[in-house]
């Protein structure tokens, strides 16, 4: 993984010092609180419910165990003992009080980390695949390119005030991983001509109260032109962006006024002109960023491990979390196994600060001291020897941590909802502990197969239920909360936006109908069909009368 | 309000006397500056392409930030000195704070509009950073050329 060198160090050190002086004139009084706010917010810092909220960067999802115990250590001392990952490769602590966040902005520092743009208006922390670097589909590693744009988007000096936050995601396999098409730029790197890779380019799309599939404005771009297209798009934004209305000053909102077409005329005519201006990096600088994703020392093993499949023939239940929870690496006699924060009963993405050391440990010991953390809000050991999934799989067992559900219908996102945040309209963790423990005391979670349900409290759509198979958004009637039900979105590369699924339900209502759908499912499916497959076969008014059935 | 300007690195507070506004409207009007000193005034969503042809003839380009929020004097800052060459002064009006003054030196800005107060504050805020990742308008080297001149020097 990417090791900072001088430079990189000297910008964040340079940065933590900076913002103990905003602190400090804060506290001093110096600052208004409404004249500390556009400054706390460059650096990842909310003012939530109860509390301050701090959001840091964890960049395209990559650990070592050294920074995820770090995190660790951050949740216990400057914490609750816990920290909460979110759908975005970040994590976040609830309860951090303002006059620490200068030392845990060191303490970060220390292991490479901070809060550097994890909010504003300003291109935030980019986001890809976790299994880069492992996946068996991968057409090359996507986190050099990640680190490249990482370094390139911080402290952009054109690019901070922007009409909105701005969100890139990369991937690098066919299978998308990282939701690029609801990003405000998707980057996919492909293969093209004479076998070169490059990336597509997809703009303005996005979820939130006006969600949108993005669109392809360029089919191949040589990868060593990203960041002067980059600059291209985000100067065209920078400019034409509305600001004069916060609903409506996303790219998304620009690209469908203008049309894509007209919207990548724009962005190519401003490419011409700056393409050659010393923006992209020299061919050097890329393999010295390319060198710190070597792959790691693999062994020459073969495909098949006897010990393994012997430990899944004796132990069921370990049988069923590799059957679930495990994926196909590319290099024969390894796995990736994914780590589950759901928990039935459990808020999802939480991890206790001895989880988060336990899975370290794992990280170090089992997989080349790498933990990757998923836009799903799991976390995910990327190179681990089949010989070891069975030790793995006890030390998860051990942490609480060996939840057999990635993928499937307990496997939930959700945002923090009004629990802590004070734009919600409604609590979400709530009713995704209820669906998760409905779920797993069924046992028919793992015959239903792929099922991904996403709950936002409110429109802003945090949880990003408009990309749920099952959708559940959060309102507010008269006081009261509601539950609204969406069908048939994908986050994925068949990316789609669920359709509102008639009146709102009760939180009491809401869980059954769930499960009503999910029988529905169950009972009209064809052999290897999905839910998501089934309900665009089927229809949405097939499945909407499903919700209501028993009401 | 007072001009701060910035040369060489270092923040003064201006003692000269200000140029004679004119707007983009008058420029196309015919207004042509003649005699004293002469700036030009951008709203900030106007292309910059409209004013290519004045350059020549102002001694300062002034470009707003009705709220420090609004960045699109930024990128105008940057289209003006890289794309159209213009050396004059670029300054910044408006909602001019010590917490942006960084990014619009780099973007190309050499001249604030503020209190003479806030001189020592902005100043310390221009040497906050010592290494910048990307190339912009100030001429500031970039990490990346920084580490293969690092790299050059040690072969």
């Amino acid at each position: 993984m990417y090791r900072y060198d001088e430079f990189d160090e000297t910008i964040v050190r340079e940065r933590v010092k900076q913002f103990r002086g905003q602190v400090a004139r804060r506290l001093s009084g110096e600052l208004t609180e409404e004249q500390f706010k556009p400054l706390r917010l460059m650096n990842g810092l909310y003012l939530q419910l109860h509390a301050y909220m701090l959001r840091v960067a964890i960049p395209y999802g990559v650990l070592s165990s050294r920074q995820l115990r770090r995190l660790a250590h951050v949740a216990r001392r400057y914490d609750k003992g816990y920290g909460h990952f979110t759908t975005r490769q970040n994590i976040q602590y609830n309860w951090p009080a303002l006059v620490d966040v200068p030392d845990i902005l060191d303490a970060l520092a220390d292991v490479e980390m901070h809060a550097i743009q994890t909010s504003g208006n300003c291109i935030r922390n980019v986001t890809s695949d976790q299994y880069a670097g492992a996946a068996a589909d991968e057409v090359e590693d996507p986190r050099p390119w990640c680190e490249i744009i990482r370094q390139w988007s911080t402290f952009h000096p054109e690019f901070s005030y922007l009409p909105r936050k701005f969100k890139i995601a990369v991937t690098a396999s066919p299978h998308d991983r990282a939701a690029v098409k609801v990003h405000d730029i998707g980057l996919i790197l492909k293969k093209g001509e004479g076998g070169k890779t490059g990336f597509e380019v997809i703009v303005g799309g996005g979820l939130g109260r006006t969600p949108y599939i993005g669109h392809t404005i360029r089919d191949f771009l040589p990868k060593e032109h990203i960041l002067s297209y980059l600059e291209a798009i985000m100067r065209v934004y920078n400019l034409n962006g509305r600001r004069d209305n916060l609903f409506k000053s996303r790219i998304k909102i620009l690209v469908n006024t203008e049309g894509p077409e007209n919207f990548r005329d724009q962005v190519e005519a401003e490419w011409e002109k700056i393409r050659d201006c010393d923006i992209d990096i020299p061919r050097e600088e890329i393999e010295r960023i390319k060198r710190y994703f070597a792959p790691p020392a693999f062994e020459a093993l073969p495909g098949e491990s006897a010990s393994f499949e012997a430990a899944r023939a004796r132990d069921a239940g370990f049988d069923r979390w590799v059957r679930v929870n495990v994926v196909a690496h590319k290099v024969p006699g390894y796995a990736i196994a994914n780590v589950s924060l759901k928990e039935p009963g459990r808020p999802p993405g939480d991890a206790t600060a001895e989880q988060m050391e336990a899975v370290a440990d794992l990280g170090e010991r089992f997989s080349f001291d790498e933990i990757r953390v998923t836009h799903e809000q799991n976390l995910c050991l990327p190179h681990v020897r089949k010989d070891d999934l069975y030790a793995v799989y006890q030390a998860l067992k051990e942490a609480g941590l060996a939840a057999a559900n990635v993928g499937l219908a307990s496997d939930i996102i959700a945002c923090p909802g009004l629990d802590y945040c004070d734009l919600a309209n409604a609590r979400s963790i709530p009713i995704a502990q209820a669906l998760a423990e409905r779920f797993a005391a069924s046992g028919e979670e793992e015959d239903l197969g792929e099922l991904k349900i996403n709950i936002s409290g409110c429109i802003n759509a945090c949880g990003h239920h408009h990309i749920g198979h099952i959708g559940i958004l959060g309102v507010d009637k008269k006081g009261e909360e509601f539950y609204q039900i969406t069908l048939g979105g994908s986050g994925a590369e068949d990316a789609s936006l669920g359709e509102i699924a008639g009146r709102g339900l009760s939180s009491s209502e809401v869980v059954d109908a769930v499960e009503r759908l999910a029988r529905f499912y169950k009972r009209e499916r064809r052999e290897g069909e999905r839910f998501l497959d089934a309900y665009r076969r089927l229809g949405h008014d097939a499945f909407k009368g499903a919700i209501y059935a028993d009401a | 309000m007072p001009t701060l300007k910035l040369k060489d690195g270092v923040l003064t507070v201006s003692a000269d006397r200000p140029e004679t506004e004119i707007t983009l409207e008058a420029w196309r009007a015919g207004a042509r500056p003649e005699g004293g000193r002469f700036a030009l005034v951008l709203p900030n969503d106007v292309d910059v392409a409209e004013a290519a042809e004045a350059l020549a003839r102002v001694d300062a380009v002034i470009l707003h930030f009705p709220v420090f929020k609004d960045g699109r004097a930024y990128s105008q800052a940057r289209l003006l000195r890289e794309r159209y060459g213009y050396r004059g002064e670029i300054r910044a009006r408006g909602e001019v704070l010590r917490d942006q003054v960084l990014f619009m030196a780099r973007a190309g800005f050499d001249a604030f509009e503020a209190a003479e107060k806030d001189a020592p504050g902005f100043a310390e805020a221009l040497s906050e950073f010592s290494v910048v990742y990307q190339s912009a308008a100030d001429g500031a080297l970039p990490a990346w050329r920084r580490r293969a001149a690092a790299r050059a020097a040690a072969a």
